[in-house]
């Protein structure tokens, strides 16, 4: 294999800057859309484990639809095909006017799709706590919205910290595929730097670098939440 | 913008099955590959070997961390350099998604092992059989149940991420759509098509899924 | 004349799921301060039945009323009712989450608005009295299953119900527990307190019952004084699962 190594192209202007620009877009555009995707999905899968009928089909048709259709084909359709779509005027104003467009258009994007996924490890979660829980909430004359708020959901909650860790983790590697309609994130600033400098290892290293500190930051952030809830008497999961 | 211009996307049709295409051999090919990688991990990291198993646990974290995009441009990158030849972008994607889908693979059969109960491993080995008969003759048996409706769910996700090497110009499904939505000028028709596709396959994938776990829990 | 009306009322009660029936137009009264032990074999309706009683399990068809009032079928008007109506499940049911204190108190203060001080007093001098006033703090994980039972039937008590349901209160705990739990609900009974308890206990209801009920396949086919059943049970069915049941 014949490849000059040069660690120091990472430290070099412009491109550290490149770097630090991409960590901090990948981390605004994360962050962002996980307040989307958190709320929102919690909502839906509330909804979705509660609801019968008209409500549980709209609940159903979004976690179908947003969890079967590629996220890169997703951040296209809101960056390409919806202005299209929208009357001329609002169509213009998303093209023209609102400011940095394609990173809105990323977290929107991201934030919904990742909502889906919320949305069925919620329902999942409540589906976990034992039916007797939900019989015996009832039976002391709590109200639907009582059971659920002082019963069903702290339980709930406790379930699905582990496959929310796993759905925080995969909004900051889904975020890299914003690239694809434009926004500079850290796995596009690396690329930059790679076919700028031909240091293709260096600039790789660093993303894999940051991205695994950013797993490893996610996880313990998780573990201490996940200790600090647990059930005196239950044994801890694992 | 005129209308729903269907014809497009009549006209197009080849070149999109071509693509649909690929995006299916790539899922086949990554699948398959990576369901024999992770099942070789899988039993690394619950041997008795300290520290292969110790390796193998970093290759599964380590590709879990970074995002399959990342990794497709490091193999891009890394492949021909490794080979000192150019062999284009398809083996460099192959070979990324095989060593990206055995990461994730590998969790799902290792914990479909893992849920056997105890005791199945202890009466295999007290009638005298090795670790790899125990796994092959009777642990994994009971454990394919339960894996399949996930390893299911697995590949619709992966069939969903070979929609990314739109990154590095292969022409699969997606990358074949944004062509033609470009070079015809018909972005909506073209990505509302397209998504209807993946939703259409997706969705038999997950009720494929749903099924399999169904008749595994009427089993129990 | 207020002691004329029953406080349970059932009438003509029907439940199936899809095909398959489980209550067949069940029908039985429970005076107040009666004690009503329902028996029958597994799989015979008669967790179902009592579970129906507060309507926490929907039915196809049938009346309830608890204390003269209708058991409305709007799930916020039941609620209302249901408070009136302790239930104590198999399998305790309390809330993991919560400290026994807060078990206690929650439905106190949530349904029946109590101040917080209040639900407390009431909570502590109810654990008093079944011997658990050093538990108020700890979680039900980290109790036995005869003290989590006590305390699920402290949580029912604290309502202030007017008729309790017990719903095989018994069978999952270990053999050396269940002592406890019965001595607590035989204290219940003497103090007057309307009770319908699923049980295969048939010392507590030789002790406590004023009568039995004998369920099978979804349908009532006995209700007999407690002395009675036990002497001279008029069913062929009810003798059958007594021979098996006392032999062991």
């Amino acid at each position: 294999m014949n490849y000059a190594w040069n660690w120091g192209v990472l430290f070099q202007s412009p491109y550290l800057g490149w770097l630090g620009q991409g960590i901090a877009m990948t981390l605004a555009v994360s962050v962002a859309a996980w307040v989307i995707a958190l709320s929102l999905g919690t909502l839906i899968g509330v909804f979705h484990s509660g609801a019968s009928g008209v409500v549980r089909l709209a609940t159903g048709s979004y976690i179908n639809l947003f969890r079967n259709v590629p996220l890169l084909l997703q951040m296209f359709l809101w960056f390409f095909v919806v202005p299209e779509l929208l009357p001329k005027a609002a169509g213009i104003w998303l093209k023209r006017e609102l400011p940095h467009p394609e990173v809105v258009t990323a977290i929107v994007a991201l934030g919904l799709f990742t909502a889906s996924r919320v949305a069925v490890q919620v329902a999942a979660g409540i589906a976990a706590v034992s039916r007797g829980q939900s019989m015996a909430a009832r039976a002391s004359g709590l109200s639907t919205i009582q059971a659920y708020r002082f019963v069903l959901l702290p339980q709930a909650f406790r379930i699905v910290i582990p496959p929310m860790t796993s759905e925080f983790l995969t909004i900051f590697k889904n975020s890299s595929i914003a690239l694809t309609i434009g926004v500079y994130e850290l796995t596009a600033q690396t690329q930059q730097i790679q076919s700028f400098t031909y240091q293709g290892f260096e600039a790789f290293t660093a993303a894999t670098v940051v991205y695994m500190t950013i797993a490893l930051m996610v996880t313990t952030l998780m573990t201490v939440i996940e200790r600090k809830v647990s059930i005196p008497g239950r044994t801890a999961r694992g | 913008m005129s209308g729903f211009d269907i014809s497009v996307i009549l006209d197009a049709l080849p070149l999109l099955a071509k693509g649909l295409g690929l995006s299916l051999g790539l899922t086949a090919i990554a699948m398959i590959g990576g369901l024999a990688l992770g099942l070789v991990i899988a039993i690394v990291r619950l041997s008795r070997f300290r520290v292969l198993a110790l390796l193998a646990a970093l290759y599964v974290n380590g590709f879990r961390a970074v995002p399959l995009i990342l990794v497709i441009f490091w193999f891009y990158f890394l492949v021909p350099l490794l080979l000192g030849r150019p062999v284009g972008a398809l083996y460099s994607v192959l070979i990324a998604f095989v060593m990206f889908e055995g990461a994730y693979y590998s969790e799902i059969i290792r914990a479909g092992l893992k849920s056997v109960r105890p005791g199945q491993w202890q009466a295999a080995q007290a009638s005298g059989m090795t670790y790899l008969q125990a796994v092959r003759l009777v642990v994994l048996p009971q454990a394919l149940r339960k894996m399949a409706p996930l390893m299911v769910t697995q590949g619709v996700v992966l069939f969903q991420d070979t929609s990314l090497v739109y990154v590095v110009s292969l022409h699969d499904f997606m990358t074949s759509a944004s062509i033609v939505a470009n070079t015809q000028n018909r972005i909506v028709e073209l990505y509302v098509f397209a998504a209807l596709v993946y939703l259409a396959l997706c969705t038999a994938g997950g009720t494929l899924a749903q099924r399999l776990s169904s008749d595994r829990q009427r089993a129990h | 004349m207020n002691d004329m009306v029953e406080m349970i009322r059932i009438e003509g009660l029907s439940k199936s799921y899809g095909d398959v029936a489980v209550l067949r137009n069940c029908s039985l009264d429970v005076a107040r301060g009666e004690v009503v032990v329902i028996c029958g074999p597994s799989g015979s309706g008669k967790s179902t039945f009592v579970k129906c009683i507060n309507g926490i399990e929907p039915v196809q068809a049938g009346r309830i009323a608890i204390d003269g009032e209708n058991l409305p079928s709007k799930p916020a008007a039941a609620a209302r009712v249901r408070a009136r109506v302790g239930m104590v499940f198999q399998h305790f049911e309390l809330y993991p989450h919560l400290t026994v204190l807060e078990n206690v108190c929650l439905a106190q203060i949530h349904v029946l608005k109590r101040s917080r001080d209040e639900a407390q007093e009431k909570a502590r001098s109810l654990l008093r009295r079944v011997g658990l006033a050093d538990k108020e703090a700890s979680y039900p994980a980290q109790l036995s299953g005869g003290q989590q039972q006590r305390i699920a039937i402290v949580r029912a008590l604290a309502m202030d119900p007017v008729a309790m349901l017990f719903d095989e209160p018994t069978s999952a705990l270990d053999p050396e527990m269940i002592g406890e739990v019965l001595a607590v609900m035989l204290e219940l009974a003497r103090e007057g307190m309307t009770m319908v308890v699923v049980t295969h206990k048939m010392g507590f209801a030789k002790a406590a019952a004023d009568r039995v009920v004998f369920m099978d396949q979804g349908e009532i086919v006995e209700v007999a004084e407690t002395a009675r059943f036990f002497a001279e049970p008029a069913s062929e069915r009810a003798r059958l699962f007594l021979s098996r049941i006392l032999t062991h």
